[in-house]
């Protein structure tokens, strides 16, 4: 690969705490090399302000290895940045060149309020899983791993939907705020197994009540989530989804 | 002074002895005991689980936005069990052999038995509650190999497992949750262990949004690594510091801006093969060296295990054909992991003749391949395209050794106590099973193992005595002291208003130690790290700028606690590897090797676990736990 550095701007947003309006702030950043990171690049400009007794932008980021769903920029006017099936930690700075300027975002969402800076408030997700997303088997009750033969595509497919890292740029993506793209990645993945078979029409319904009482929004079918999924989550688990709904609802007592 | 409280009996028996006899408490008392988790990793989550599904009052901590985030996630490999699907000559016993092999003979006997044993009960309990292993065909369990072994034990999601197996734990535990049995605190950092009596019994906690100290209390509690340094220096001794692990594929350096080296699965040495070329300097692309001019030097050193050697011995034949100039890339400091051969000897043929191709040509069989391969491992080969713009279906990768983590950790007795009573370590906080070096996909066996099978035992066992305690006052002395201790030294840290950041006193920190106590160590280099650490830590507490204020998310102030602790595990790490003269599994002392340049260990003077006792700032006592050997006779590593 060729190797090269850049001057960029960045526009960021900064805002103190929850109770704060917030607003973009414009920074020069020199030298930046097309082999960081774009984390590291906040990270070369948080060690400037610091230097120069400012404070640094506060941003979620922990594994830096694209699968703990902690980083969470909205960049540009997408989630994660421009590439496809990424998330923002692993974005390198080759997919800019000198003189780009950058805007950088929290995620947007009433369900995901701001707490500082580029850090939201994403523990709507937690509850929603509280809802239901899990096997109800305690530990010591299970049989043989193997007595349970499940078909490979079904596995396959349960695995795809369970790579879901939970980071919310779906949410953040769609003009309706809506989760179901994270909702339905959960559904799918327990309800393609026998083992979550039993409970697979309470646990749609109770995690679709949970997703509505957070104050996120409906799915209109713009497909945005799927698009900007840094683990291309299929929406096809939102048919899925819809369809448990209403087998559950159809049957409910 | 140590008491390891391993049960009497043959080493097959003594866990189930264990179980048989431990005391038990009944239902209604359990709803009366509070238990704190700490660290929502492997272990914390399936402690916080098992534990709430007993009915214990659990409080579980994490300094992440969500339990769901903990770094157990970016395990890739796999989980290793001795269910022997394969039939391939597992078993309890061999995964038990292996453990300890592997661990250089510097692990506990009868811990590592117990691992091995629970082993199997993982894997149904993890498939029980979803989580999407790997399949055949036919509908059952595959399997994989990793480094270390003979056998295909280890049960894999893609290159996924420990984000499956987290989410797996997370959802458990969010079920309790949901049961009123599990209280979560995300976003919240413990700072200190609160002792009174000489129990644990309770901690301080800070909140990082609003930065609010909270009391939290406790009859027993499970620690995960973050909350380990604290309480060492409450009194819980630290296990075989210097014993770091060095994994052997991790994508090399490419500059000083770099915040970490990112480590790929292990599980890549199934199908890759290493080499270097045979020419000193070689600058021809990986591609246009043939065959004949390339050096697969683990298959010519090491026959009987080829590319699978475990990770001390790959790593130090990696650094080996580096430092001797045989080294790749632009920094010489690389070396080659290979896929041609296998996409299309193995996968590829194999394919071709599932779809009865004859005669397919090269191109035919590497796109059959890379199918396969994508599926196994596509995501490694997408994240290392990611970071270096290069497509390893195409150009072999390039790898390097670089420093994982620690096999160390508090130590703690068979009941997974520490020296503090009613105090805890679970998975890689302790040091128990893994000896001189840990195997590949045997941590998340460890803390699955440990939190879901064996804690729910253990800590029944000491909280029976404590059912007839009162609850004690969270304005008791202890905790008005230890809060105040706390609040001094966030105080003192956001006082120095000096000049440099705390990221730069981190990687000052973090070139100290891969240069003087990394990959190889000797008396000299490590004297000269601790007094260099002694000075990095003076002009840390008189120098270090931290912008914000105390009372709000500041997170420059959260990591400036964290290397503040760092910077004393350092020099720690040091005064250990100094104490061991003998090399061992992940420990090089390059005064101790055999002709071949082999670890030489000394089972006569170090034959055990160096338990540190913190004394005071610099000063620690050593203690030891003399390690016996009845089954796993020491001998001299050999994977030739």
């Amino acid at each position: 690969m060729e190797h090269y550095t850049m001057n960029l701007t960045l526009k960021v947003w900064r805002q103190k705490n929850k109770d704060d309006r917030g607003g973009f702030e414009t920074y020069p950043v020199k030298n930046i090399s097309s082999e960081m990171s774009f984390l590291e690049m906040i990270d070369v400009l948080n060690e400037e302000l610091i230097r120069e007794g400012k404070e640094p932008i506060a941003f979620d980021h922990d594994c830096r290895e694209g699968i703990c769903g902690m980083c969470s920029m909205y960049i540009n006017g997408r989630p994660h940045g421009p590439w496809h099936q990424n998330t923002t930690c692993q974005l390198h700075m080759r997919a800019y060149k000198d003189g780009d300027t950058i805007v950088i975002e929290p995620w947007r969402a009433n369900a995901f309020p701001v707490i500082k800076d580029l850090v939201v408030d994403r523990t709507a997700f937690d509850r929603i899983i509280q809802a239901g997303g899990y096997i109800s088997v305690n530990t010591g009750n299970a049989v043989d791993a193997n007595a349970i033969p499940v078909e490979k595509d079904k596995a396959d497919a349960a695995f795809a939907a369970a790579a879901c890292i939970g980071c919310g740029a779906c949410v953040a993506a769609c003009k309706n705020s809506s989760a179901l793209l994270f909702v339905s990645a959960k559904v799918s993945h327990l309800a393609l197994l026998p083992q979550g078979d039993p409970e697979r029409k309470s646990r749609a319904m109770n995690m679709v009540a949970q997703m509505d009482k957070e104050g996120f929004g409906s799915c209109t079918n713009t497909g945005a989530c799927e698009a900007v999924c840094p683990k291309g989550i299929s929406i096809e688990n939102i048919a899925r989804l819809n369809r448990e709904y209403i087998m559950g609802a159809a049957t409910a007592e | 002074m140590l008491d390891s409280k391993i049960p009497a009996g043959t080493l097959e028996n003594k866990w189930t002895d264990y179980k048989g006899h431990c005391k038990l408490v009944n239902p209604a008392n359990k709803r009366k005991l509070e238990v704190i988790v700490v660290g929502t990793g492997l272990a914390g989550a399936s402690a916080a689980a098992a534990l709430g599904e007993l009915g214990y009052k659990v409080k579980a901590f994490c300094f992440q936005d969500s339990p769901r985030r903990a770094h157990s996630i970016a395990a890739q490999g796999g989980i290793n069990a001795a269910k022997n699907y394969q039939n391939d000559g597992d078993s309890v016993f061999r995964l038990f052999y292996d453990t300890v092999k592997g661990g250089d003979y510097r692990a506990r006997e009868s811990n590592v038995h117990r691992l091995a044993e629970v082993s199997v009960n993982i894997i149904d309990q993890c498939v029980a509650q979803g989580v999407p292993f790997a399949r055949e065909y036919g509908g059952l369990l595959n399997n994989r190999s990793f480094g270390g072994t003979q056998v295909k034990r280890t049960f894999y999601a893609a290159g996924q497992t420990g984000q499956q197996l987290l989410i797996g734990a997370y959802q458990a535990m969010e079920r309790q949750v949901a049961l009123g049995n599990v209280v979560q605190y995300s976003r919240h950092e413990m700072l200190d262990v609160v002792i009174i009596d000489g129990k644990a019994r309770g901690i301080i906690a800070r909140d990082l949004v609003t930065g609010e100290l909270e009391r939290h209390l406790t009859n027993a509690m499970g620690s995960n690594v973050t909350a380990a340094w604290k309480a060492h220096k409450k009194g819980a001794f630290f296990g075989n510091p210097c014993f770091t692990q060095i994994h052997p594929t991790c994508i090399p350096v490419s500059g000083d801006h770099q915040s970490k080296l990112t480590l790929m699965s292990e599980s890549l040495r199934n199908d890759g093969r290493i080499w270097v070329p045979k020419q000193q300097g070689d600058k021809r692309k990986p591609n246009e060296i043939p065959e004949e001019e390339r050096d697969y030097y683990l298959e010519r050193r090491y026959p009987a295990f080829g590319n699978l050697v475990p990770r001390d011995v790959a790593s130090r034949a990696a650094k080996e054909r580096c430092d001797a100039g045989y080294g790749v890339g632009s920094t010489g400091q690389a070396v080659y992991l290979d896929f041609k051969f296998n996409l299309i000897n193995k996968y590829g043929k194999a394919e071709a003749n599932k779809r009865g191709i004859d005669h397919p040509d090269e191109a035919t069989l590497i796109a059959l391949g890379k199918e396969v391969v994508k599926e196994e491992y596509g995501n490694l080969f997408d994240m290392y395209e990611k970071i270096t713009g290069e497509n390893p279906y195409e150009v072999p990768m390039r790898i390097y050794p670089a420093v994982h983590y620690t096999m160390g950790g508090l130590w703690v007795d068979y009941e997974l106590m520490t020296t503090v009573k009613g105090l805890y370590a679970l998975g890689e906080a302790n040091f128990s099973d893994h000896g001189a070096n840990r195997l590949g996909a045997s941590a998340l066996m460890q803390g699955l193992a440990d939190g879901y099978f064996v804690i729910p035992y253990t800590m029944g066992n000491y909280l029976a005595d404590d059912i007839a305690t009162k609850p004690i006052p969270t304005d008791h002395p202890a905790f008005v002291a230890t809060e105040k201790e706390v609040s001094d030294r966030i105080n003192t840290l956001i006082n120095i208003k000096g000049k440099q950041t705390v990221e730069s006193f981190h990687k000052r920190l973090g070139k100290i130690m891969w240069e003087k106590c990394g990959m190889a160590r000797n008396e000299k280099g490590l004297k000269e790290a601790i007094a260099e650490i002694q000075a990095l830590k003076k002009e840390f507490w008189s120098d270090l700028r931290i912008p914000g204020a105390v009372n709000e998310m500041n997170p420059e102030l959260d990591k400036a606690g964290r290397v503040a602790d760092f910077i004393e595990l350092g020099e720690l790490m040091c005064r250990d590897a100094l104490d061991r003269n003998e090399s061992c599994g992940g420990h090089f002392r390059e005064e101790s090797q055999t002709e071949e340049g082999e670890a030489k260990r000394d089972d006569d003077n170090y034959a055990y676990v160096a338990a540190w006792q913190f004394k005071g700032e610099s000063e620690w006592a050593l203690h030891k736990e003399s390690l016996q050997f009845e089954v796993a006779k020491p001998t001299q590593r050999s994977y030739k």
